[in-house]
């Protein structure tokens, strides 16, 4: 059914769609119309989930937690300080390979208070073993919560998934949604190692290093399988829906030779600014992550890169630019833009790319001189 | 008397301490639960006691949770049971140290929502498994290895605020009684909705007294009226006859604080402030069994 949706709106649809036994949520700026909706369908019978309202973030991924260990599909939502407050559990939820999925609406951390998009929040949590996907439209963030929950409930992954979406860039933001029915895209919800009454067993107990390292490279070799799995979900929901998606988003890059490399509606910005440099005779095109954990592999060679980051780690550089330096040999034109809500316009992406300094970084709009 | 089950739920070779009254108490809980029970540990001293991976000391499923995070996880397990259909119980066991201290908010926001659980705090005043640093429930007075010259505040009231929730059953138990624990987890686990026992553990190890006195020390606990065994049920307070006699004609407090090397060196002051205490907590119950409050 064709409808139209705020980004808020289309995750709670999809995850309708997909009935978790067990939400558990706080509400938290630009992240409350999502539970607002799903509390409301639930309280009308629409919805038929255990709706458990607690008190905190870490307390809604320890229910989370509490509930998926007993074979439940679990939801919950969050953003920014809650996912900050939240963080101890994050990594426990991954460590007891739960599939748990979280929509966490992508805002900045205070101080000061700031409500607006920025991705720092999220890329604090990148070493916790959960997969993560950025989305740029409110499509993308239906059709990612759906496939999701494929994703983390795999027998070959069995790891939690994090949705991101841009605070009110797109969490409310209205564009067209279709919904699909998806629900048995999906299919039923089967944990191995789900608590067993009949088989007593003693999960997380102390554990010594050679079994716990072995337990962390369990982990590394399922993030490993899901490159896998997150294509053939991809290709098929493609198949099924005809809504194409890919670990990273191309456009226009096949015969580009500078690319503008960025996540979440920046990315989508992007696509804007390569078709005003290409009437400008720029040979421009983009690339858009989706998949941030497992990161990508991505051949740049013989491109110029300029990579723009909603975010930054102290003393160190743009996470996004840093993770490609690390893993690819480019030395990108590195543009830090957006933090707390900052503006970014297409206008704004072309002049990064005309005027690029490989190598350098640029913290937009307030040092052109870093 | 109570018929205890024969079956053992606490398997030999637990890695407690000698003397531990933790695994012993949880041995009742257990008797008194049964095999279709869950228990949800976070970090404490029975996190170390079941033993270590892939060997656990426990013959029921334990699901080990963060310091925090207790109630919570045990709130999503229990919603998931129901809606799965299933008449699992879910136990938490906890120090005072996750319960007082760091799970108090979870486990108050637990009893708001009227969650079904049973949340066992059993008390060694002090982070006994990380070698004795004070919690909100040490006791006035007592040294630990944070509070090297004796605790100067008192011991949190943690009954007073579980009690302000209303909890459709509470209960105060000891060690020292395990027909006691056993009838009050029972009880606690034939009623819907959230129920709370705060069950005293006298700690050879942390308040330094030689581990074949555990039960003499709780014994002596009850008798001297420094914890009063009682239940609040559907919001009726009914002190049990042990403690009602207790309190008639109690022990001197000497013969409570003596064996304890975490008290020695207390002065006339701080018994003074022990005695008066346990006297308006004694007070306070009294009151409210009468009806009087």
């Amino acid at each position: 059914m064709l409808t139209i949706a705020t980004g808020n709106k289309a995750v709670a649809a999809a995850v309708k769609e997909l009935r978790p036994a067990v939400i558990a949520a706080y509400p938290i700026t630009p992240q409350t119309e999502i539970v607002e909706q799903i509390a409301a369908w639930v309280a009308a019978g629409e919805l038929d989930s255990s709706y458990i309202p607690v008190e905190s973030e870490h307390s809604a991924m320890a229910a989370c937690i509490g509930a998926s260990v007993t074979g439940a599909r679990t939801f919950t939502a969050t953003s920014s300080q809650g996912l900050a407050y939240m963080h101890e559990m994050v990594n426990w939820a991954a460590g007891a390979r739960l599939p748990i999925v979280m929509a966490n609406v992508n805002r900045a951390l205070a101080p000061g208070w700031n409500i607006w998009a920025e991705h720092t929040d999220a890329f604090q949590e990148r070493d916790t073993g959960w997969l993560q996907v950025y989305v740029g439209t409110v499509q993308e963030a239906y059709d990612t919560v759906v496939m999701a929950y494929r994703i983390a409930e795999h027998e070959e992954v069995l790891l939690p998934v994090m949705v991101n979406l841009d605070g009110f860039l797109l969490s409310h933001s209205t564009q067209s949604l279709e919904t699909d029915c998806p629900g048995d895209f999906v299919p039923p919800f089967r944990l191995p190692h789900a608590i067993d009454v009949a088989h007593p067993a003693g999960y997380g107990t102390l554990t010594g290093p050679d079994d716990y390292f072995r337990f962390r490279w369990d982990i590394e070799r399922s993030m490993r399988n899901s490159s896998r799995v997150i294509r053939e979900t991809e290709q098929d929901f493609s198949r099924r829906f005809g809504r194409t998606y890919a670990p990273v988003e191309e456009y226009r890059a096949d015969d580009a030779d500078v690319v503008v490399i960025a996540m979440g509606t920046l990315g989508k910005e992007a696509e804007v600014a390569v078709d005003l440099l290409r009437r400008e005779g720029i040979r421009a095109g983009s690339l858009r992550i989706r998949w941030f954990r497992p990161f990508p592999d991505l051949d740049l060679s013989g491109r110029e890169l300029v990579v723009i980051d909603r975010d930054y780690s102290f003393g160190f550089s743009g996470i996004l630019a840093g993770s490609l330096r690390a893993r690819t040999r480019a030395d990108p034109y590195s543009v830090i833009a957006g933090l707390g809500g900052q503006e970014v316009t297409y206008d704004d992406i072309a002049g990064f790319v005309r005027g690029r300094e490989p190598g350098r970084e640029l913290w937009f709009g307030v040092d052109r001189d870093v | 008397m109570t018929e205890i089950p024969r079956e053992e739920f606490v398997l030999k070779c637990t890695s407690a301490c000698a003397g531990c009254p933790s695994s012993l108490a949880l041995r009742y809980v257990l008797k008194a639960a049964g095999h279709d029970t869950v228990l949800v540990v976070p970090a404490c001293c029975t996190s170390v006691i079941q033993g270590i991976f892939p060997f656990t000391s426990l013959n029921v499923t334990v699901y080990n949770i963060a310091f925090a995070a207790a109630a919570a996880c045990a709130s999503g397990m229990s919603e998931a049971f129901r809606k799965a259909g299933k008449k699992t119980s879910v136990i938490v066991y906890a120090g005072d140290g996750g319960t007082v201290d760091i799970g108090l908010q979870g486990l108050s926001a637990a009893l708001e929502r009227e969650e079904d659980f049973l949340y066992v705090c059993y008390d060694n005043e002090a982070y006994s498994n990380t070698g004795m640093q004070r919690s909100g429930a040490t006791p006035y007075g007592a040294r630990t290895t944070t509070t090297p010259a004796g605790k100067t505040h008192p011991k949190k009231d943690l009954d007073g605020i579980v009690a302000a929730h209303n909890p459709p059953y509470m209960a105060t138990t000891c060690v020292a009684y395990p027909q006691d624990v056993f009838r009050k987890v029972q009880k606690a686990l034939s009623i819907r909705g959230p129920s709370f026992i705060h069950l005293l553990a006298p700690c050879p190890t942390s308040w330094r007294f030689s581990p074949d006195l555990t039960i003499e020390m709780g014994k002596r606990a009850i008798r001297s009226g420094m914890w009063i065994l009682y239940e609040r049920e559907f919001g009726k307070v009914t002190i049990n006859s042990v403690s009602r006699a207790a309190l008639k004609n109690p022990l001197p407090l000497e013969d409570y604080l003596s064996p304890q090397g975490r008290f020695s060196g207390i002065g006339q002051r701080e018994k003074d402030i022990l005695i008066s205490q346990a006297r308006k907590m004694a007070k306070r119950l009294i009151h409210e069994e009468e009806g009087v409050c």
